[in-house]
């Protein structure tokens, strides 16, 4: 199917008194309609960053320096804010991490609800309500016809959460980029609102960049998942073949450091060391020093993304002519 | 093995009334949380104990009542045979703060940013008049960076040089520092990513192998609790509803809010089990639901549940609040 989302080396930059860092650097890919692609990484790996790149909300002096970002084929990451702001809510759903944050609490969940949707779409003050309420229902929430009237801190954090859900659907989206959605959220709640997430995606054919820190959210979530180190893919591919055969170190370390449900083990697999500073990232592949298997063109060359068993990966373990092979993943 | 901690009828409420003026006026009652309502439990020497709960269920105020941050409205903390509220108050609370000891979540609010890590772990030994000759401090403050895996020339550094995983590991080398028998730990790994978050882990487990610590482990995250107990206390609206082995609470969990807990974690290996959504949410804790606090949200509950309060009793070796397992309808 054709991409609804694609985007191509993208490159974001942030100027410094210090010289310029590179907190993106060549990150490519696409999504299609109906499809959630997870993005993963531990902190300022960059995960949210690309998120706030596409839907247009880096925070100065953060800056696109390279590469495009493609809405349906047009090109949206040069506009101006104006032609953004229309943009995002129409085109682009928003979904941000606190719920709270993002509601404002001197106005009632509907008059919010209905604001957005009257900006978007032509329709009068009652149907806007109309839909505002058929919104919340979408959503879950019970008793929409009651809640709408109701200001934010008269709901409880799952409940807001879908009421910042809602609004974002209010025009429709065809994208919607959730910035971890569910991490401040009760674990038993988390469940609806992926629940939810996944039925947008697969009955309203939305195309959802899902991104988060928590692999198990990935794991039962998304079709396909990026990971990100340091400010690039580290690995992307279908998410059953990341988790079960993770092609790079790091993935492999990722999901070897995770405590299992399923199983017992005295010590968790760890990476020792912590990912590298903005302003110092190691020559050639940016997680030579944390690798077990590293070699001697790693801390020359940096790697692009190579094809590796089922999944991409940016490893040299993978270039047609290496000379180590890779193992098999940890179980 | 005797118990280390014991802890009976534990409760603390707080007074969240509005302000006498307003009361007054308005014709307010005054209004309580019950934070925490009657938990008991004990936890044995060398082993750990992890309470586990959604947010709001009086996790970490066990945790802040056991070492004595707060006052407990009711009921008892026994450390070592010691009744822990009258000795806090006596003048031989130093010697009994010494041997317990607290880790906290945040790792950048526990630690301050305007003191070197010498001093941030010299400062229980000094507190305590353990060691007071610089050189023996600056030794020992070595001796225990190199325990948690930091290097002893990190100790010239300040917190601000130090990654999230070190921080926490600097707060774990300042716990240690006065050779504490119990830790307290509140959430110590829940602000790490997950490849750090392995590192603390693997650290505490080392040093408890090694230094026969107790811990209390508050944690949300059952897998990260599976890894590191020995028992398992479920808590719902401040009061304990299933207290087990580790191993029997994960093959066969008894209570249904426990059950639902399970049922929700995301499933990693994808293994094929369909995640059950949960119904409904934690209730407000200033107006706790009758009975069974859990019963509005339980598929088992009946008459009995909205109106008697279950009590925690022994069921084939595990402690379980609940009125169905007790009748046997689940």
């Amino acid at each position: 199917m054709k991409p609804l989302l694609e985007v191509r080396e993208l490159r974001v930059e942030f100027p410094t008194r210090r010289g310029t860092l590179r907190a993106l650097d060549d990150i490519s890919f696409a999504i299609a309609p109906g499809e959630i692609l997870g993005v993963v990484g531990e902190s300022g790996a960059g995960k949210s960053l690309t998120g706030a790149a596409i839907i247009g909300l880096l925070e100065p002096p953060g800056r696109i320096a390279g590469g495009e970002i493609l809405l349906d084929g047009r090109r949206i990451d040069d506009l101006d804010a104006d032609a953004m702001r229309k943009l995002r809510g129409k085109q682009i759903g928003a979904v941000f991490q606190d719920p709270l944050t993002s509601l404002n609490p001197l106005y009632t969940v509907g008059r919010q609800l209905v604001e957005t949707i009257r900006t978007h779409l032509p329709l009068g003050a009652g149907a806007a309500r109309e839909r505002a309420i058929e919104l919340l229902r979408q959503t879950g929430i019970p008793a929409p016809e009651a809640r709408v009237d109701q200001y934010p801190h008269q709901f409880s954090g799952g409940m807001r959460q879908r009421v910042v859900i809602a609004l974002a659907l209010a025009a429709e989206p065809r994208l919607i980029v959730a910035d971890e959605p569910t991490t401040a959220l009760d674990v038993s709640i988390q469940a609806q609102i992926i629940a939810l997430l996944r039925h947008l995606a697969k009955e309203k054919g939305a195309a959802v960049m899902l991104v988060t820190h928590d692999m198990g959210v990935i794991a039962e979530t998304c079709d396909r998942v990026a990971v990100m180190y340091a400010g690039r893919i580290a690995e992307l591919g279908p998410v059953h073949e990341v988790i079960h055969v993770p092609a790079h170190p790091y993935t492999r370390g990722l999901m070897g450091s995770i405590p299992a449900m399923d199983e017992e083990r005295e010590r968790l697999l760890q990476i020792d060391g912590a990912m590298p500073r903005l302003n110092a990232i190691p020559r050639g592949c940016a997680f030579n020093p944390r690798c077990p298997q590293v070699f001697e063109r790693c801390r020359r060359e940096r790697p692009e993304l190579m094809p590796a068993g089922r999944t991409q990966a940016a490893c040299w373990l993978h270039a047609p002519a290496a000379a180590p092979v890779g193992q098999e993943a940890p179980r | 093995m005797s118990a280390l901690v014991l802890v009976q009828d534990l409760c603390k409420t707080f007074d969240v009334s509005a302000p006498w003026l307003e009361r007054t006026l308005e014709r307010k009652p005054r209004r309580f949380v019950h934070a925490v309502d009657g938990v008991s439990f004990a936890i044995a020497r060398g082993t750990t104990l992890a309470l586990v709960g959604e947010s709001g269920c009086g996790k970490s105020t066990v945790a802040r009542l056991l070492v004595g941050l707060y006052a407990p409205t009711r009921g008892s903390v026994h450390f070592d045979g010691q009744e822990t509220g009258a000795l806090l108050r006596s003048a031989g609370a130093p010697r009994l703060r010494r041997r317990m000891q607290m880790i906290f979540q945040d790792p950048y609010a526990s630690l301050n940013p305007r003191w070197r890590v010498r001093d941030i772990v010299a400062e229980p030994l000094r507190e305590h008049g353990i060691l007071r000759e610089s050189r023996a401090l600056q030794a020992r403050v070595g001796e225990l960076l190199q325990q948690v895996g930091l290097a002893a020339a990190d100790a010239g550094k300040f917190p601000h040089q130090f990654s999230g995983g070190q921080r926490q590991r600097i707060s774990i080398a300042r716990a240690l520092a006065t050779q504490p028998e119990f830790l307290v730990c509140d959430e110590p790994t829940s602000a790490l990513d997950v490849s750090v978050q392995a590192q603390v882990l693997n650290i505490m487990k080392d040093l408890q192998r090694r230094q026969g610590l107790t811990y209390l482990f508050i944690s949300h995250n059952l897998a990260v609790v599976r890894h590191v107990s020995d028992e398992v206390g479920v808590m719902y609206l401040g009061r304990l509803v299933e207290l087990a082995p580790k191993k029997l609470l994960f093959a066969q969990p008894r209570h249904p809010y426990t059950r639902m807990l399970l049922d929700a974690i995301p499933d990693i290996r994808m293994s094929g089990r369909a995640r059950t959504p949960v119904r409904g949410e934690v209730p407000n804790p200033l107006d706790p639901p009758s009975g069974c606090a859990f019963h509005p949200r339980c598929p088992h509950a009946n008459a009995r549940c909205s109106a008697e309060r279950p009590r925690l009793a022994r069921h084939d070796g595990v402690e379980v609040a609940c009125h169905a397992v007790e009748e046997g309808r689940i």
